[in-house]
């Protein structure tokens, strides 16, 4: 186990150093005359300093690969520079001060979606083709065809606009401070719902399928009608002998969906304005704050990088045969 | 073909899909023949007029029919899906021909490319670039299709991998046949089902995708109608004009779906054994 989990972290670490190029490049990706690095939102006086505050932040004068050396010798240090905007703060604190809202409500959905997807695909698995299976394949089909965004309007017009039950945009009203604890409490979470049931939606819609999928694999095997053979009672067979291998290929799944949860973050904290990563993201890119939006892609995604390592420990951990596998060279 | 073409009927739910997708590009192509209004004009006498018999499905915030405006909001949604979805195929395609085609050091270092494209989770990664671009339509399709090509590239590299082996390829080889006659003639054409399926797939996704960067304002910018930034302006109007942002989603829901229907029709009727690689792949958002 130890040099498995010894190897997937080597194998980690030339996609980290690719990270930081892939992100490097894309500073690149501003044309070369300061003119044409915004939109014309600025005034050509702006636009000049906006530039020169870039070659001094990154060093653009000096030649590529004595630029990428030294920003990463400052990504080591953890120093992302600090924000273009007004306040000037360091990048990692802004971002430090947004991260714990966006991990709690991924953390969140992500509970979420394994406690309903596994009792729902197992439910149209065991029963395929029955009532319950076709409401579910019609919900996934319609949970993959939405986009998030709408379901989001959608509700807020209905709970927020017209039914007048639940907040439609931040994380607390604005009487908070004059609450009582438990009122504090259920204040959040009543802001917290909307988001959450939005973003669970369409991971909803996909572990249920997938889940299904698994278990209709599962229950065709020889140990599953050698249990039954040996007179288990169904609740067994299914609950356990089935159940256990049909959760295998979702901590893949579960680990491979990471980067597109954490990507529908931005969407849904936009539309609430929830303070978190999404939204800091998008508003940096309106107000074209480079450093934070590099700082920003690179946490990202060394932490969704961080997520699939820890998937694929769980799963190595979960499946002795990964283990195996990979000792005898195969990936 | 023809057995295709059997099996594809059978499946009613993809039929249906089809008629819908063909239905969709007939009014997105007709659209400056149909729109019973000119979408861009703007009229302030009319601002969020609700659905009546002179604007079926009511009006913006500037008085612009939403009905014209959606017509030529498909335009935008099929010319992105496809052309993101081109770039894309023909990328994944190639690198996953190189990679499945030659193996050792190439097909590593372009797989863990395919890891390292992965690993960002694609919203982020859409922004950081846009942010250093002028929106616009194409910008919009380049970068929807340079940021969504992994899928197809592992599935031509898995073709590619079983197919190098067959008979049919290993004489082409001995009978001398250059390694890009040997790709292009021989592989290629039997490793394109599931490309196709997966283009096909692909296209939704991309509609998906454009419509929530126009719906941030980061897509397509007006006055250029799109059916996000239409859905843009619902947010704005969301107490008064809730037509504004029910129709537009309406049909995305709509276009996603019948896309996706008849995406999975295809791929059923051409290879159950399909069903499981590429519907994964393609699925990841």
């Amino acid at each position: 186990m130890f040099r498995y989990a010894l190897r997937r972290l080597l194998l980690a670490f030339p996609l980290l150093i690719g990270i930081t190029f892939v992100s490097f490049v894309v500073i690149h990706l501003a044309p070369g005359r300061p003119g044409e690095v915004v939109t014309g939102e600025l005034s050509a006086e702006s636009q000049k300093e906006l530039w020169q505050m870039l070659e001094k932040e990154y060093g653009l004068d000096k030649p590529l690969h004595v630029q990428y050396w030294t920003w990463l010798g400052r990504l080591a240090r953890l120093d992302f520079g600090r924000s273009f905007s007004p306040d000037a703060r360091p990048v990692l604190q802004k971002i430090g001060e947004r991260l714990p809202i966006t991990l709690l409500l991924n953390i969140i959905e992500m509970l979420i979606i394994i406690a309903f997807a596994v009792p729902i695909g197992v439910l149209s698995a065991t029963r395929q083709y029955s009532l319950f299976d076709k409401v579910t394949t019609v919900f996934v089909f319609v949970g993959f065809a939405t986009p998030d965004f709408w379901l989001a309007l959608l509700l807020m017009i209905l709970f927020g606009v017209q039914l007048g039950w639940l907040p439609i945009s931040g994380l607390r009203s604005l009487n908070w401070e004059y609450l009582s604890f438990w009122r504090q409490q259920w204040d959040f979470a009543g802001h917290l719902l909307l988001p959450i049931v939005v973003a669970t939606f369409g991971g909803l819609a996909g572990f249920s399928r997938y889940m299904r999928q698994s278990m209709l694999e599962v229950i065709r095997q020889d140990y599953v009608q050698s249990a039954r053979a040996k007179g288990l009672p169904e609740r067994v067979v299914i609950g356990k002998h089935a159940l256990r291998n049909a959760m295998l290929p979702i901590v893949t799944v579960l680990g491979l969906s990471l980067p597109g949860l954490i990507g529908g973050s931005v969407i849904v904290e936009s539309i609430f304005a929830i303070p978190g990563m999404g939204q800091l993201m998008v508003q940096a890119v309106f107000e074209r704050d480079y450093p934070v939006i590099m700082g920003n892609l690179v946490i990202v995604s060394t932490l969704t990088l961080g997520a699939n390592l820890l998937a694929d420990l769980t799963y190595s951990l979960v499946d002795p045969r990964i283990r195996v596998g990979a000792r005898r060279g195969r990936r | 073909m023809r057995a295709f073409w059997k099996a594809f009927r059978r499946n009613r739910l993809a039929l249906v899909g089809g008629v819908v997708v063909a239905l969709l590009a007939a009014l997105a192509i007709l659209a400056p023949a149909i729109a019973p209004w000119d979408a861009n004009r703007p009229d302030v006498k009319k601002i969020l007029d609700a659905p009546s018999q002179i604007h079926p499905l009511g009006t913006d915030l500037l008085g612009r029919d939403v009905l014209s405006r959606m017509l030529y909001g498909a335009r935008v949604s099929l010319a992105v899906g496809f052309v993101s979805v081109g770039i894309a195929s023909l990328i994944g395609t190639m690198l996953g021909a190189a990679a499945g085609y030659n193996g050792g050091v190439v097909d590593g270092a372009i797989m863990r490319l395919v890891d390292l494209m992965l690993v960002f989770p694609r919203f982020f990664l859409l922004l950081a670039v846009l942010a250093f671009l002028r929106p616009s339509i194409w910008t919009i399709m380049a970068v929807i299709g340079l940021t969504g090509w992994m899928g197809v590239a592992r599935l031509v590299r898995a073709e590619f991998l079983a197919l190098k082996e067959r008979e049919f390829v290993l004489w082409s080889q001995a009978v001398g046949a250059s390694g890009f006659r040997v790709i292009w003639r021989h592989i290629l054409p039997n490793a394109m089902a599931p490309v196709l399926v997966a283009m096909t797939l692909g296209i939704p996704a991309a509609i998906l995708t454009e419509s929530g960067l126009s719906f941030l304002g980061l897509g397509v910018q007006p006055p250029h109608a799109s059916w996000g930034n239409i859905l843009n302006e619902g947010k704005d109007a969301i107490e008064i004009g809730w037509w504004l942002s029910v129709y537009p989603g309406l049909a995305i829901l709509v276009t996603v779906l019948s896309y996706n229907l008849l995406g999975e029709g295809i791929r059923d009727a051409l290879d159950p054994r399909l069903r499981q690689s590429v519907g994964r792949i393609a699925a990841r958002r």
